[in-house]
């Protein structure tokens, strides 16, 4: 289980709080305007951004200081998601061993997880030689071989096109589905949300409103919500 | 619990602190040991004060005439396209990793007493001239640096965004409205900089002087404490000129912290600047003349030390290839130990940050400012208690070689390890790749160009050095460019000019080896 407690970040002019925890195995969108805090709440989540006061806590222990590679959490950012000199294969090993000396074992399990999210035979291929898609399979399919309990999707999907997105962030339901990982996802279209999320966290007005199902907030959606689905 | 992410930036510190002292020691432990073991100091004589004068008037006109011909060039290079232009413009870079000796032998072959142009004067009716003095060496250093203030300089025109020129030309400007707006501002940014760097090579000349330089009347101070070390055995008086050197540079060195200094050896210089004002055929016929002196200039004095010297390589005596072999050792050792610095200084530099960081950074720089001859002296001293110096000439040699060249390719890797770092950090991070897998599997690879032109720099500066290695060295243990030095003097030209080719050719060979090694297999 995720839990924020009294979670405050402070930066310039820019303040965001939140307290409140997830299910483990719950798949949750945060949604609200642009510039609320919704990246930056994941990153803070993730240990890129520190925060001023609270406590970040996972099964009840406290990783509030804990180093981004210390954490349970697997990250994808907008971009620069793949290192662009490395082949699919060497950026879904990765997930495994940073150090990239793997065992006759290990390699088949990279395979494995290329060919589960589609790409078998392209692990030879650089970035550069693949489709925006199918970059994006790639970065799932370390997602899948680092199997941490949490995943944090800061819209890394935002350059692909409406159909295109929705199959990977299918492809990423399924894989949290497979694994029991809890989902944290940015999300700015109400329809991506809807279509994978059972939870939505409303970020407005410097405060991240607690995960409230889904079907419930959209049937009485509050003030804020209102304002930003216009 | 141990944290593999604060592991590696303690790494990163503890790496980073370490060439920071070293370079610490190297510039001011040197000088220490200098005052220290100098045995009392002995009054400087009239001729050191004459040594001072002159250090500075050279340099100050190296780089003001430098800086001044590299004006109208760049400028006739910016808005020109012709065949062999790119080519020029990559020749421009070769001096800089030419070794003196073999600059001042084409120079001499160009203007010395029976070079080409007193051939041409003696045919013409008009007397010989002579070249060693302040002119010589002010030739020599325009001779270096002239193409440097001009690549800099060009960088600035190809900065200058095509559609300013456009909109000059829908606004009638004239060509001095066009300088007046355009191209005087961006002059009055970057000439100050090149102006600077130059001053600080001249300022620390040896080998142009020791070669150039006409007695007592054109010696620079590092030529006046090599002369006091090795001729005079006065290490009072060594001891004192170091600090005297010591002293300009540093407050040139001062200055130049003021003053932005340009990063002279990127490249966005393919293009020529798009103009409208071109068409006049005066304007054109005076570029092409200005573009033909600068390259002519350039090229005549390297066409020479290849032409006198290729039939007298298969003859050269084996002490040269001895020699060769030497100074290919001390390159290469140099080069390791440069980019092992570079990479430890860079990371430091980043994992701290802020103000620290920028001291860190400048103490990495500060070598460019530092004198060779000092930290040799200092050096000498500091071992003689303990060994014999000359036991230790060489790595003496690539130690000081190392230091020199680190600001350069500090300049070279930084910007790209703070660009990789930002772009990418944050998903190694996520990764868990920490300290030598990042550096193996990210830092390397992505890097490859940088430290391929860097060391490639590294090598050739050291391959041609001609400094420390005269305060050590004996007889025996030469390197290539003192064998060079030692043939000159002892007027065997041809074997002179043989062994300058080799030089020439193993400077180059071992840039255009690494440089190419840079560029393979470049991952995008």
């Amino acid at each position: 289980m995720l839990e924020l407690d009294d979670l405050r970040i402070l930066q310039e002019d820019f303040s965001l709080s939140a307290s409140w925890s997830i299910a483990p195995g719950a798949l949750v969108a945060v949604i609200g305007p642009s510039g609320a805090g919704k990246s930056t709440l994941l990153s803070a989540v993730a240990g890129f951004v520190p925060v001023s006061g609270g406590r970040v806590l996972w099964r009840g222990a406290d990783i509030t200081r804990a180093s981004p590679s210390a954490r349970p959490v697997s990250i994808l950012f907008q971009d620069n998601n793949l290192f662009p000199h490395l082949t699919a294969f060497q950026n879904v090993a990765l997930g495994l061993r940073p150090s990239l000396r793997l065992t006759a074992d290990e390699r088949g399990q990279v395979e494995a997880a290329l060919a589960r999210v589609g790409l078998e035979g392209f692990g030879a291929r650089r970035p550069a030689q693949l489709s925006g898609g199918q970059q994006s399979r790639v970065a799932l399919a370390r997602v899948l071989l680092q199997r941490r309990p949490l995943v944090l999707l800061d819209e890394p999907f935002a350059a692909l096109g409406p159909a295109l997105r929705m199959e990977m962030l299918g492809l990423v339901a399924e894989i949290c589905r497979e694994t029991g990982a809890t989902l944290l996802m940015v999300s700015h279209d109400i329809r991506d949300a809807e279509a994978i999320a059972d939870h939505l966290v409303l970020v407005s007005d410097g405060v991240a409103l607690g995960p409230v199902p889904t079907a419930e907030m959209l049937a009485d959606p509050p003030e804020s919500l209102r304002r930003y689905l216009g | 619990m141990s944290d593999p992410a604060r592991q590696a930036r303690a790494l990163a510190l503890l790496f980073g602190g370490l060439v920071a002292g070293w370079l610490v020691m190297l510039n001011f432990g040197a000088l220490g040991a200098v005052t220290w073991r100098a045995e009392g100091l002995s009054a400087l004589r009239g001729s050191d004060w004459a040594a001072v004068r002159f250090t500075v008037l050279q340099a100050l006109l190296s780089a003001g005439l430098s800086v001044l011909l590299a004006i109208p060039i760049a400028r006739a290079l910016a808005r020109r396209e012709f065949a062999g232009r790119g080519l020029l413009i990559t020749l421009m870079g070769a001096p800089f990793i030419l070794p003196t000796l073999v600059a001042v032998l084409g120079l001499l072959a160009v203007f010395g007493r029976s070079g080409l142009v007193n051939q041409m004067f003696e045919a013409l009716g008009f007397a010989r001239f002579n070249i060693f003095g302040l002119h010589g060496v002010v030739l020599a250093h325009v001779f270096y640096n002239l193409p440097l203030a001009t690549r800099i300089l060009l960088q600035g025109w190809a900065a200058i965004p095509a559609e300013r020129f456009r909109l000059a030309a829908a606004l009638g400007f004239s060509g001095r409205d066009t300088f007046r707006q355009l191209e005087a501002p961006m002059l009055r940014d970057l000439v100050p900089g090149a102006f600077l760097v130059i001053f600080l090579i001249c300022l620390t000349s040896f080998s142009v002087a020791l070669t150039m330089g006409g007695g007592p009347r054109a010696t620079t101070v590092e030529l006046a404490i090599y002369q006091a070390f090795r001729f005079d055995f006065d290490m009072g008086r060594a001891a004192l000129l170091a600090l005297v050197q010591f002293g300009l540079c540093a407050v040139a060195g001062v200055i130049a912290w003021r003053v932005a200094l340009p990063s002279s050896l990127g490249g966005g210089l393919d293009r020529p600047v798009q103009r409208f004002d071109l068409g006049a055929r005066g304007l054109r016929l005076w570029d092409a003349a200005l573009i033909l002196a600068g390259a002519l200039f350039l090229l005549v004095p390297l066409g020479m030390v290849i032409l006198r010297g290729a039939p007298y390589v298969a003859g050269l005596p084996a002490e040269v290839w001895q020699a060769a072999g030497r100074s290919l050792m001390v390159a290469l050792g140099a080069t390791a130990a440069t980019i092992a610095m570079t990479l430890a200084l860079a990371h430091a530099v980043l994992a701290l940050g802020g103000t620290r960081g920028a001291v860190l950074e400048w103490l990495g720089l500060a070598a460019l400012a530092a004198s060779p001859l000092v930290i040799g002296t200092g050096l000498f001293l500091l071992i003689r208690p303990l060994a014999n110096p000359r036991d230790f000439a060489l790595l003496v040699t690539m130690l000081v070689n190392a230091g020199m060249a680190m600001p350069f390719a500090l300049r070279l890797i930084l910007p790209d390890l703070r660009a990789e770092m930002a772009t990418q950090g944050r998903l190694a991070a996520a990764l868990g790749l920490h300290g030598w897998a990042r550096l193996r599997i990210v830092t390397l690879p992505r890097l490859r160009r940088p430290l391929g032109f860097a060391a490639g720099l590294t090598a050739a500066l050291s391959m041609g050095d001609l400094g420390v290695i005269m305060l050590f060295a004996e007889r025996e243990g030469a390197t290539l460019p003192m064998q060079l030095y030692r043939l000159m003097n002892a007027y065997r030209q041809d074997d002179a000019a043989g062994a300058a080719l080799v030089l020439l050719a193993a400077s180059l060979a071992l840039f255009v080896v690494f440089e190419r090694w840079g560029r393979g297999r470049a991952g995008t």
